[in-house]
């Protein structure tokens, strides 16, 4: 099975039903992609199909017809993704483990609504469970990066 | 470790036993500082100068030897430490660093004193400090009990302060100047004529001398870093995916691993066929394990397939099967043989519930959910709350691999001396064998203070003996194998007169989670446990009769500390009666605890609540509701406003407003989220949350049965941090218990619905 994650094309040597979440963590070892639930019901799993954030603990590897972006393919410490700085500047994260999913989704968000309200937001971001409580900097962080976004 | 030091946070022998002449056989080694843990590991060109301070050619690293589990105490403890010793706040690296006796927390003990926070005669400030005797003769490296900043801060400080003057020291030595020219910024020690010589080209010169053992500390005017908007550290990792969680763990050749255990927690396995596991796609090995059995696989995934494929049949659980028998157990614990303590007792209570009441009219003690009031003075009510799940986003798991007759560990820990000492009884390895490497964690809330896990992942490595071993969890071997927090109920009776409360009784039983902790290491637990009534016994209201008292239930299934632990069931047992007999009285809830309250910090922490949410001006919408409930635990009072709506859709929260006092604020937009992030924790688990057993086991397998707050549903937040007194609190765990109880208030004030059981949605809907 071919498939290409951040640019990279890799040749992947699974079952047709494993999760996407599974090939990225133990196979390919890209481990900024989050375990949480399994069940499509926290979003710390949450990647890039094409443009679109799907779960990948409920995407089958079979399933795959598109490039896969994951975090790390979003940014990277040197050169930090507009979502990611503000993440920063707003010191979002408590113990950080949902965030590369809050991330996925909210730059996804943004992609399709570049100056989102509050309830858009809420709307587009409430399949991603944070269990420290950090909502209202996501938020914040989101309009800061819309309007960053926006300066260009 | 002893065996004597396997003790957990919050026994109490601490008060009584340790006050009372105990105190001598610490003492010498208490005085004797503990050994620098970093100097095994140096590396040429490194120096250890204290055993908080790394300093190699490539830069600096604090060590901060607390759990870093999100709530940014390991961030905070660096930025005390860089204040003293001048660093370049931007070029520090923090470390957990080994585990190591010298590491012991002396703050941890001082909840589970029966002595109020509020509480500064000479007897409890002696049982504080033999708090901090016994931790150190304990050896007690542990994160919890919001702690952390109240046992580092002098530490920290001192540490930092210490290795300034080592730097300053060298400084002089090198450049011949005197000692009093010299001073220090940006981690370099500055020369009279403006040239700097780096901490980082002084570690030779460092090397040989003592650090002192008392430097002097900055005064606080002097303070650049602590109380200002600095970046807390790991910020770029968390926003990145790079930061290394246990979960990330890999090494070469490393297998992969998972576990079921019995879902009736500490049974074990009645009959199991592993055949078709084993024959499945990359499985390498199914063994039994204590309690249940292993899968381990080439990858994650295969051994959860793998894991459904074992066929099993479990022994009974050893407690009530279900929830309705486990709350019957309780209900039947408010007898004179379970009561466990009576901290509070104050005034003639039972005359002043008596008084001019024929026998039938007193209320609905001991009577079903409903509560009544009575004669328009007298209330009687029950509370209750559910068992809950801590459900840390990142599942419980270990990497292990024992080779050549030792054990390496990987793994996020909360109580890293104990979790090796029993991580090397379950390899079967010495304790000296055992080396724990602590990771950060996505969450934790108090489930790793419990070593289960670990202890485990070295029982798989034992199967595979010379392969690294990662071993996680399913969510719902998370989920459903927790030590939970207890369930609880209280009954609350109560008396108003002339607009005011007068008389307050509250009876609470629950498990005690201390002794559970005890048994699980083999010990018994002494004397009362204060985690019965934390958060209720203690509250700085004077009302002229106020009595409250503990049962202990039996243990049934095993529990452990929740964040906030005792408090998070009575902020909301002791706040919910306080507010039915404010709302009898007819009087304002903030007016009335004003009157009431007799502790200064609580006091302003009341007033600045009501500042801050504009109380008794703010016209609400129609529609709205507002609640305010107070809680002080861990030393913190906090005060909390919420304001609901009632819609079509249910009740949709919208502000809530904090005030609390941590006496100093070391890194206040870390303190902010903390207090929205406990507080968001106190009101998630409140509208929704319950653990229920059936058959012995967890119903709740996952994020769909155990539901939490959503960003949809979550409010905007307002909050104030005082700097009040001359101690420091954590702020970890404080904000967790007044969110039920304002979030009930509020209920009551939009829909007239009074809430006494949690969860919240058993009763109303939430939009
Ligand atoms: S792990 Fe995929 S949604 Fe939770
Ligand atoms: S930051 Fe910890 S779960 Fe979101």
């Amino acid at each position: 099975m071919r498939l290409i994650v951040n640019g990279t094309t890799h040749e992947v040597d699974a079952e047709d039903r494993m999760p996407l979440l599974w090939v990225l963590r133990d196979i390919l070892g890209l481990h900024g992609t989050k375990y949480g639930c399994g069940i499509a019901q926290c979003g710390a799993c949450t990647v890039w199909l094409g443009g679109e954030a799907v779960r990948s603990c409920q995407t089958a590897l079979g399933d795959v017809d598109q490039p896969v972006t994951t975090i790390e393919g979003l940014g990277a410490p040197g050169a930090l993704h507009a979502v990611q700085q503000a993440w920063v500047t707003h010191q979002v994260a408590q113990c950080g483990y949902c965030q590369s999913g809050q991330i996925m989704q909210a730059a996804a968000l943004l992609a399709a609504t570049p100056a989102p309200t509050d309830s858009e937001i809420d709307d587009a971001m409430q399949g991603n469970l944070c269990r420290c409580g950090t909502y209202p900097r996501i938020r914040a962080a989101i309009h800061a990066a819309a309007a960053k976004l926006k300066e260009g | 470790m002893p065996r004597t030091g396997r003790i957990a946070r919050r026994t109490f022998l601490v008060g009584s036993a340790l006050v009372g002449g105990g105190l001598a056989f610490g003492i010498w080694r208490y005085l004797t500082p503990g050994p620098n843990p970093l100097k095994a590991g140096l590396k040429a060109g490194q120096a250890a100068l204290t055993p908080y301070v790394l300093i190699a050619p490539g830069g600096i690293t604090v060590i901060a030897p607390r759990a870093a589990m999100g709530q940014g105490a390991q961030s905070a403890l660096a930025l005390l430490l860089a204040e003293e010793m001048d660093l370049d706040w931007d070029r520090v690296a923090v470390a957990h660093g080994p585990p190591s006796a010298t590491y012991y927390n002396g703050a941890v003990l001082a909840e589970g004193l029966p002595f109020a926070p509020t509480d500064r005669s000479t007897q409890a400030e002696l049982a504080r400090e033999a708090g901090d005797v016994l931790a150190k003769f304990l050896g007690l490296q542990i994160t919890g009990g919001s702690s952390s900043i109240p046992d580092g801060f002098d530490k920290m400080r001192r540490a930092g302060a210490a290795a300034r003057a080592v730097m300053l020291q060298a400084a002089a030595a090198r450049s011949g100047q005197p000692l009093e020219a010299l001073r220090t910024g940006a981690s370099a020690v500055i020369l009279p004529g403006g040239g700097r010589i780096p901490y980082t080209a002084l570690i030779a010169e460092a090397a040989g001398i003592d650090p002192p053992a008392d430097p002097p500390l900055k005064p606080r005017g002097d303070w650049r870093l602590i109380g200002r908007e600095v970046p807390r550290k790991g910020m770029v990792a968390r926003s990145t995916g790079t930061e290394l969680y246990g979960i990330d763990m890999v090494l070469p050749g490393m297998a992969y691993a998972t576990v079921r255990r019995a879902p009736q927690l500490g049974a074990g396995v009645d009959r199991i066929d592993m055949t078709r596991a084993r024959a499945a796609r990359g499985v390498r090995k199914v063994v039994e394990i204590p309690g249940g059995f292993a899968v381990i696989a080439d990858n994650t995934w295969r051994a959860f397939q793998a894991a459904d494929l074992v066929e099993v049949t479990w022994a009974p659980a050893a407690y009530p099967a279900t929830t309705e028998a486990m709350f019957a157990e309780v209900a039947g614990s408010f007898t004179a043989d379970r009561r466990d303590s009576r901290f509070t007792d104050v005034g003639d209570v039972d005359a002043m519930l008596r008084q001019d009441v024929p026998g039938e009219a007193r209320g609905k003690e001991g009577g079903g959910q409903e509560g009544a009031v009575q004669q328009g003075e007298l209330i009687a009510a029950e509370y209750r709350a559910p068992y809950l799940a801590h459900a840390p986003m990142e599942p419980m798991n270990a990497t292990a691999w024992l080779k050549d007759g030792h054990l390496t560990i990987w793994a996020g820990c909360q109580v890293p001396l104990y979790a090796a000492s029993a991580a090397a009884k379950a390899a079967g390895v010495p304790p000296e064998a055992v080396t724990l490497h602590v990771l950060p964690m996505g969450g934790s809330f108090g489930r790793r203070l419990e070593d289960d896990f670990i202890a485990q992942a070295a029982q798989v490595a034992r199967a595979v003996p010379g392969v690294p071993v990662k071993m996680t969890w399913s969510r719902e071997e998370d989920m459903t194998h927790d030590f939970c927090r207890p369930l609880g109920m209280a009954r609350g009776r109560g008396r108003v007169a002339r607009g005011k409360v007068v008389a307050m009784d509250l009876a609470i039983a629950a498990p005690s989670t201390t002794a559970s902790q005890m048994g699980r290491l083999g010990l018994p637990s002494v004397g009362p446990d204060t985690a019965i009534v934390a958060g209720a016994w203690d509250q700085p209201f004077a009302i002229p009769a106020r009595r409250v008292t503990g049962y202990r239930v039996p243990e049934m299934a095993p529990v452990s500390s929740w964040r906030s632990v005792g408090a998070s069931l009575n902020g909301f047992f002791h706040e919910g009666v306080m507010a039915e007999l404010i709302h009898a009285a007819g009087a304002d809830p903030l007016a009335e605890r004003l009157r009431l309250v007799d502790d200064d910090a609580s006091r302003r922490v009341l007033e600045a609540v009501g500042e801050l949410s504009a109380w008794g001006r703010a016209d609400l919408p129609k529609g709205w509701g507002r609640g305010l409930a107070f809680t002080l635990s861990f030393g913190v009072p906090v005060a909390e406003v919420v304001d609901v709506e009632a819609t079509a859709a249910g009740i949709a929260l919208r502000r809530v407003y904090i005030a609390a006092n941590l006496g100093v604020v070391v890194d206040p937009r870390n303190v902010e989220a903390q207090m929205t992030g406990g507080a968001i924790w106190g009101l998630g688990h409140a509208m929704g949350a319950e653990i229920t057993f059936d058959g012995g086991a967890i119903e709740q397998g996952n994020f769909d049965s155990y539901p939490f707050l959503r960003i949809n549903q979550c409010p905007v937040f307002h909050t104030r941090a005082l700097e009040m007194g001359d101690r420091v609190h954590g702020i970890g765990e404080p904000c967790v218990p007044p969110a039920a109880p304002a979030l009930a208030a509020a209920i009551f004030a939009a829909t007239g619905k009074r809430l006494r059981q949690m969860p919240f949605s058993k009763e109303v809907d939430f939009a």
